[in-house]
């Protein structure tokens, strides 16, 4: 028996032991990537991973280097980012109205929704040629390329965000006489917010899985452009520096995401 | 007490009516309420109190007949209810929760913040004024409820089972608290309740239902003295005894709508 122990001292170990295991679990989830680094570069050295087709991360930095010093990759970097951020919006803002809107109103629902319904199943990048057509070459095209893509998570979360609130909320807004515009602002987007924002979230990472697509096609520029011209001339080395800057974004803008959610949904 | 009449209920029906088949919930109810009484509607499960409150509450509408609220002040709203603790609204604080029946009838601000202030310090709530529910007991949830149904100022209130999801303990309290609010403001409550020691505790009057189709069978007056707590309830004896002729009623129409 340990009865002659202090109580407090036993639980103060116990809980240094929890705040230990905790830190092993942040160095394993930080060790992670910098393991697979180690392995993927020790692996292309030794030729057990063939090096032409993956040439370890080091000789990619070191290409990283060369092209961010020729400001040829900053200029495709700019390009990318601007498509990505003008076609998300145009996404997302549309989006979210209707899907609010058909949430709210169930004939808009039951009218919009087959269309949705019909529409989502395509993937917006086989409409890609005709959308060339219509919007050029230019940024336009790619931007509505990825508004395309976007739009469909955004508006099917939106919608069900806005049918998921509890009744009980519903009753306690027309009971306290809440007009339209308060029971809009006050539960229906509130309500919606969590289930809205996972749309947002995966419409993001949609948006960069377009991108690259878009701009391999009918492009002169981009992150798209830069995997696709190097893959073609097999210049690996620079299509790993396109590939990891998309993985790096997409990695940065979730981050920068989920932050924003935690911070706007603190009532959770 | 005053004899007027605050709420009068005449020939009240309700039927649901779904894919060919019709369930009357409420059959003929005709009632009247006391201005300042605290009235609780006990009955079997399913027999229609839900559905009266609703239909008072304005959140269902009547298949017949109707009813009347007697007005005092044209600037109060007829109605406020006490939700279960689901009803507090997750995303808006506890001092915009308390607010919220006030602000949707955009009084101004000072009195907004006044009448919140009195009942957020009133219900013990003040400390927790600017947090968010997911921080609040259960207890303090339904806090929120009921601070926001009287600071809202009604003609009448209408709780259904408000405290039905807390442990014995929370419920004593909260009894006793919703007593003493209720005390200072004489308010016209209708109340419903599983709890038969709860019906005792707070009714001037108790109404039976029967079950489907749902009637007011019968009611007894509880003549305890006021303020109440709970142990002198306890302990009176004609309490008991209009425990036990509570308990019989709800045994037999449990049996009746088996049988
Ligand atoms: N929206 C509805 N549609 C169809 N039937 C309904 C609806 N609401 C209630 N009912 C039916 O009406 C009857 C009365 O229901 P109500 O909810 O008023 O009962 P209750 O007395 O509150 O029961 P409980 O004590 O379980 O809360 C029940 O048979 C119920 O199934
Ligand atoms: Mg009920």
């Amino acid at each position: 028996m340990a009865s002659d122990h202090n109580p407090v001292a036993v639980e103060r170990a116990e809980w240094k032991k929890r705040q230990m295991k905790e830190r092993m679990k942040q160095l394993l989830t930080v060790s992670s990537p910098i393991f697979m680094l180690l392995l993927w570069e020790v692996l292309s050295r030794t030729a057990v991973l063939d090096p032409r087709f993956f040439p370890p991360p080091t000789a990619i930095l070191e290409t990283f280097w060369n092209l961010a010093a020729s400001g040829e990759l900053l200029t495709h970097i700019g390009v990318s980012l601007y498509r990505i951020f003008g076609g998300f919006l145009l996404g997302v803002i549309p989006g979210v109205i209707i899907g609010l809107l058909m949430g709210l109103y169930s004939p808009i629902r039951h009218f919009v929704q087959p269309i949705v319904m019909a529409i989502m199943p395509i993937p917006t990048l086989a409409l890609l040629p005709i959308i060339i057509i219509l919007f050029g070459i230019g940024d336009l095209s790619k931007v509505v390329t990825i508004a395309g893509s976007v739009f469909f998570p955004v508006v099917i979360n939106t919608a069900a965000g806005v049918m998921n609130i509890d009744p009980i909320h519903m009753d306690l807004a027309k009971n306290y006489g809440a007009d339209s515009k308060d029971y809009f602002l006050k539960i229906a987007f509130p309500g919606a917010l969590p289930v809205m924002l996972e749309g947002i979230q995966m419409g993001q990472a949609i948006a960069l899985l377009t991108i690259v697509a878009a701009e391999m096609m009918g492009s002169v520029s981009g992150i798209g452009f830069l995997i696709w011209t190097s893959y073609k001339a097999f210049l690996l080395q620079e299509m790993y520096v396109g590939l990891i800057l998309i993985s790096f974004f997409g990695y940065l803008f979730s981050l920068l995401l989920r932050g924003l959610q935690r911070k706007i949904l603190r009532w959770r | 007490m005053k004899e007027d009449v605050k709420i009068r209920i005449r020939n009240l029906t309700k039927v649901f009516y779904q894919k060919g088949e019709s369930v009357t919930a409420l059959d003929n109810v005709t009632l009247d309420i006391l201005d300042g009484e605290f009235v609780c509607l006990v009955g079997p499960s399913g027999c229609g109190k839900t559905t009266l409150l609703r239909i008072l509450a304005d959140l269902e509408q009547p298949s017949a007949g109707g009813y009347e609220i007697a007005t005092e002040k044209e600037d109060r709203p007829l109605q406020s209810m006490v939700f279960q603790e689901r009803g507090v609204i997750p995303w808006l604080t506890v001092r915009d929760n308390v607010a919220f029946g006030l602000e949707m009838r955009k009084l101004p601000k000072k009195v907004v913040k006044e009448r919140t202030d009195y009942y957020l310090e009133k219900t013990g709530l003040m400390a927790f004024a600017d947090r968010f529910p997911k921080e609040l007991s259960g207890g303090m949830k339904q806090r929120v409820g009921i601070a926001r149904a009287f600071a809202n100022d009604p003609e009448i209130l209408l709780m259904d089972e408000p405290f039905a999801a807390l442990d014995e303990q929370n419920k004593f309290i909260l009894q006793e608290e919703l007593l003493q609010i209720w005390a200072e403001t004489r308010k016209t409550v209708l109340f419903i309740t599983h709890s038969i020691d709860e019906a005792l505790l707070l009714s001037d009057r108790i109404l039976l239902m029967s079950a489907q189709p749902g009637r007011i069978s019968e009611e007894i007056r509880v003549a305890a003295p006021r303020p109440r707590a709970m142990e002198a309830i306890r302990a009176d004896p004609d309490i008991a005894e209009q425990f036990v002729r509570v308990l019989k009623h709800l045994q037999d129409e449990v049996q009746r709508s088996r049988g």
